[in-house]
């Protein structure tokens, strides 16, 4: 094994990996992905770290869309059941949707969300860069596990305080007299705010494996694996919270 | 290394070998056809006879028939048309038809068959519970589904079809991620887009319905339990009175919700659901055809567009089920135009297939026959659909048999044929023995008879006005009696399509022990299933059949390399 390579190796190597090859690396902002999808001249690269990372993510984004279509028809009956009437004995059209302000602390919780973004952002870049990966590679010790780690933490953190923060807005709502059958309203926030923190709590949990897999896995590639999956599966958690945010505080 | 038949290798009940799974979903569908053809047929002696008494039970009561039809409906639309298509059929050749020898998420895809397997289980548990099975269809609209009080079964047999839902919906998501992630990542060398067999087409696209649609059911259905024991009304309209009696939750009086939810999420879900059903068999159809006409596909791109066009489309219309629900005018007309756009590539694909028949020369064997079976069923129930595509006309044909002559010609027997044609088809995979061929072929011309003679003089009847979900026709009102003759021949004509089935479970299962020993390649075809070597690398399109293709015959198979010219 050469103890230095030139880009050029890499460079072929990225195309072709075949058995065994190196770990996938961020040359693109986009991280392992590569954009080389042709229609017609595509070779499947069986085996290869960079079709398990993209099979990996397949499996995620596909998850993610059944998630998107969950969502979505939460919102869509949200608006239905908002706009739901019935006609009163005395001829008048009655709606039994009440506006509710939310908490002011969701604003908080989400800056922290938005926050966390970053920090796992952070920590899957520092999966994928070239020099990093290859000292992992060769068996030069792990740096990148090494600089990863403390943001891969910051990110388990910040989730707790959201989700700690969350549990805080349903004290508070419980505390001013509003429960989940209380009416159409609060038990849409109820569900919103209870199934998108179900979803973030599996996120945790993720997030702890990556960081375990980040000092148990042997193969470099399936660490990278296991933080990039969570990675995405967090992003999209708050790209739908976003939404649901301004659902809950502006379509009232 | 191929995998050695099914029948050679030590069966491990939690297996993650997607052979053995595609032997257990097999399995569970056939408890599932079977049972459901029991309750059709108990609905069928009832509406003929309704003074018949079982021996256990006694009469079939009013919500008894609505019970059946229920569960029918359930087993049959859920437990076999999806299951078999969308779970088997994938399982037993999907990975070889992109020449894998394993799926992406071998532990994903098993996981999804026991979900499956709890969920058929807590579907049948519903027979066993007090008052039985629930009596809303297997659309099962709210309010009635959303009240216990509303009837016999709508307590606990209701959430037990909810959870079976559930649980159903997750297995399928499961399943179907686990096929898109196989496709786009384990084909062989060489194997581009381009050169996939139209099957495999197929189960991308309804992999992807499955994911947007069972997921809508999954929450509409989660919603629904919700409205049921936790206090919301999503689905509930305020002032429901059932016999009298106003209803409330404790104290409180339901809030405005509206059932029409219920339509348009079940709906969202229902439409592409029967995509999901059919792909795959249309996908089928076009490999057999080609296959028994020896020729290629013609305009195979032109297959996969219309392929992806219908599953783009279906997720657009629908509202066509929805007419009559008091659903905004012009939505109505806007899904009639939809409705009659995704006929578009529908047609297309048929005339595609008439084109292959009428070019090439055809080989009946039973599989083939099979296809010609389905393609007529779609062709007969199609041409129903954009009659009832029409508001104007829908206002008067829905809920009225007719829609239960389009749709089981359409969805059912087109379904089921094109499932046999599978099986007769891929059998050799399964056991490393063909089917019997002279059974094979009784069992089509009876089941194609007997299944026009049960459900063509439907259509009649639904002109006629018969409405559907009624438990008998003669009664204080004599309106319909003078159908009773149609009903009889109908009978008649399911117990004969039920009986026939006897001659196909008698082939199934002789055929393991006692068929004949079928060679590698049996029906000369060129798709990747077939292939002696895992692993090969392609050159070629998947249908390169006739006879300038090949030098090993009038067929070039996908794992052979170049021919050179
Ligand atoms: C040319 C294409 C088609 C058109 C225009 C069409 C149109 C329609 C319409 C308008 C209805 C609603 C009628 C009513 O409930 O009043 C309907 C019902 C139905 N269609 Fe189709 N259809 C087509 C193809 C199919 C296919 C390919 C399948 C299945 C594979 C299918 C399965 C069903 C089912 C299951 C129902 C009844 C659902 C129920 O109410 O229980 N249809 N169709
Ligand atoms: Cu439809």
């Amino acid at each position: 094994m050469p103890a230095t390579f030139t880009r050029h190796t890499v460079e072929t190597e990225r195309k072709d990996p075949g058995f065994g090859g190196k770990p996938p690396v961020d040359r693109r902002p986009t991280g392992g992905g590569g954009g080389d999808e042709n229609w017609d001249s595509r070779h499947s690269r069986r085996h290869g770290p960079r079709e398990q990372l993209i099979r990996y993510r397949m499996a995620v984004f596909s998850v993610l869309a059944a998630d998107l279509v969950f969502f979505a028809v939460l919102v869509s009956a949200f608006f239905v059941r908002q706009s739901s009437v019935h006609i009163a004995p005395t001829d008048n059209v009655v709606s039994d949707w009440h506006p509710l302000s939310v908490p002011p602390i969701l604003w908080i919780n989400t800056a922290i969300l938005l926050l966390s973004a970053f920090t796992i952002e952070i920590a899957r870049r520092q999966l994928f860069h070239e020099i990093d990966i290859m000292e992992e590679w060769l068996g030069l010790g792990r740096p990148a596990v090494r600089r990863a780690a403390p943001w891969l933490i910051a990110t388990i953190v910040l989730g707790c305080a959201f989700l700690g923060g969350q549990w805080m807005a349903w004290r508070q709502l419980a505390g001013q007299g509003f429960f989940f059958s209380s009416n159409p309203n609060t038990y849409f926030f109820y569900l919103v705010t209870g199934t998108h923190g179900a979803h973030l709590l599996l996120g945790i949990a993720a997030l702890v494996f990556a960081l375990v897999a980040m000092f148990r896995f042997k193969r470099v590639e399936m660490r990278q694996i296991a933080v990039d999956c969570t990675a995405w599966y967090w992003h999209a958690m708050g790209l739908f919270w976003l939404f649901l945010f301004v659902l809950l505080v502006f379509f009232q | 290394m191929t995998t050695p038949p099914l029948t050679q290798r030590p069966r491990r009940l939690f297996t993650t070998n997607h052979n053995t799974l595609a032997k257990n979903y097999l399995l569970l569908a056939l408890i599932a056809v079977i049972t459901g053809t029991l309750l059709s047929l108990l609905m069928r002696l009832h509406r003929t006879w309704p003074d018949l008494a079982f021996p256990i039970h006694g009469i079939i009561r009013p919500e008894d028939y609505l019970a059946l039809v229920t569960m029918h409906g359930t087993l049959m639309v859920f437990f076999v048309l999806t299951v078999v298509p969308q779970s088997a059929f994938p399982n037993l050749v999907l990975a070889a038809q992109i020449g894998s020898d394993r799926m992406a998420f071998p532990r994903l895809n098993a996981a999804a068959f026991w979900i499956t397997a709890l969920s058929l289980l807590t579907l049948l548990a519903a027979f066993f519970v007090p008052e039985g099975a629930p009596i809303s269809g297997w659309t099962s609209y709210p309010p009635l589904s959303a009240l216990a009080a509303a009837g016999p079964g709508q307590a606990t047999g209701m959430d037990l079809w909810l959870i079976a839902i559930t649980l159903f919906c997750l297995a399928a998501v499961l399943s179907s991620i686990n096929f898109l992630a196989t496709i786009a990542v384990c084909r062989a060398q060489g194997l581009t887009w381009t050169r996939l067999p139209l099957t495999v087409w197929s189960w991308l696209v309804s992999s992807g319905l499955t994911v947007i649609a069972f997921s809508a059911l999954f929450i509409a259905a989660a919603l629904l339990l919700a409205d049921r024991h936790f206090g919301t009304s999503f689905f509930l309209p305020a002032g429901m009175v059932i016999n009298g009696i106003p209803q409330a939750l404790g104290s409180k009086a339901w809030g405005t919700g509206s059932p029409m939810l219920w339509l348009h999420l079940f709906w969202f879900f229902g439409h592409p659901e029967v995509y999901i059903t059919i792909l795959p068999g249309m996908g089928l159809a076009s490999s057999i055809l080609a296959n028994f006409t020896r020729r290629p596909v013609p305009a195979y791109r032109m297959m996969i567009i219309a392929t992806l066009l219908i599953g783009v489309l279906g997720l657009g219309v629908w509202g066509h089920h929805m007419f009559v629900s008091g659903m905004n005018p012009y939505a109505g007309t806007a899904f009639g135009l939809t409705t009659i756009a995704i006929s578009v590539p529908s047609s297309a694909e048929v005339l595609t297939w008439l084109v292959m028949l009428f070019r090439g020369r055809m080989q009946l064997t039973t599989p083939m026959l099979f296809t010609l079976g389905f393609l007529s069923f779609f062709i007969a129930g199609g041409l129903t659909g954009p009659i009832l595509a029409q508001p104007a006309l829908d206002a008067y044909l829905h809920n009225t048999f007719f829609i239960v002559a389009h749709f089981h010609l359409v969805m059912a027997m087109a379904g089921v044929f094109s499932i046999f044609a599978g099986i007769y088809y891929w059998y050799p995979l399964l056991t490393g023995r063909r089917m019997n061929e002279l059974l094979g072929k009784i069992h089509f011309w009876i089941s194609l008879v007997a299944a026009y003679g049960t459900f063509f003089p439907m259509h009649l009847s639904g002109l006629a006005g018969e409405p559907r979900h009624y438990a008998q026709l003669a009664g204080p009102v004599e309106s319909f009696t003078r159908l009773i003759p149609v009903e009889r021949g109908i009978t008649w004509s399911a117990f004969l399509l039920a009986a026939a089935q006897l001659i196909f479970l008698f082939n199934l299962f002789w055929s393991a022990r006692r068929g004949t020993p079928a060679s590698p390649n049996p029906w000369r075809a060129t798709t990747l299933e077939w292939s002696p070597l895992p692993h090969p690398t392609v050159t070629s399109r998947p249908y390169e059949y006739g006879p300038a293709a090949g030098q090993s015959g009038d067929f070039h198979p996908q794992w052979e390399p170049e021919k050179p010219f």
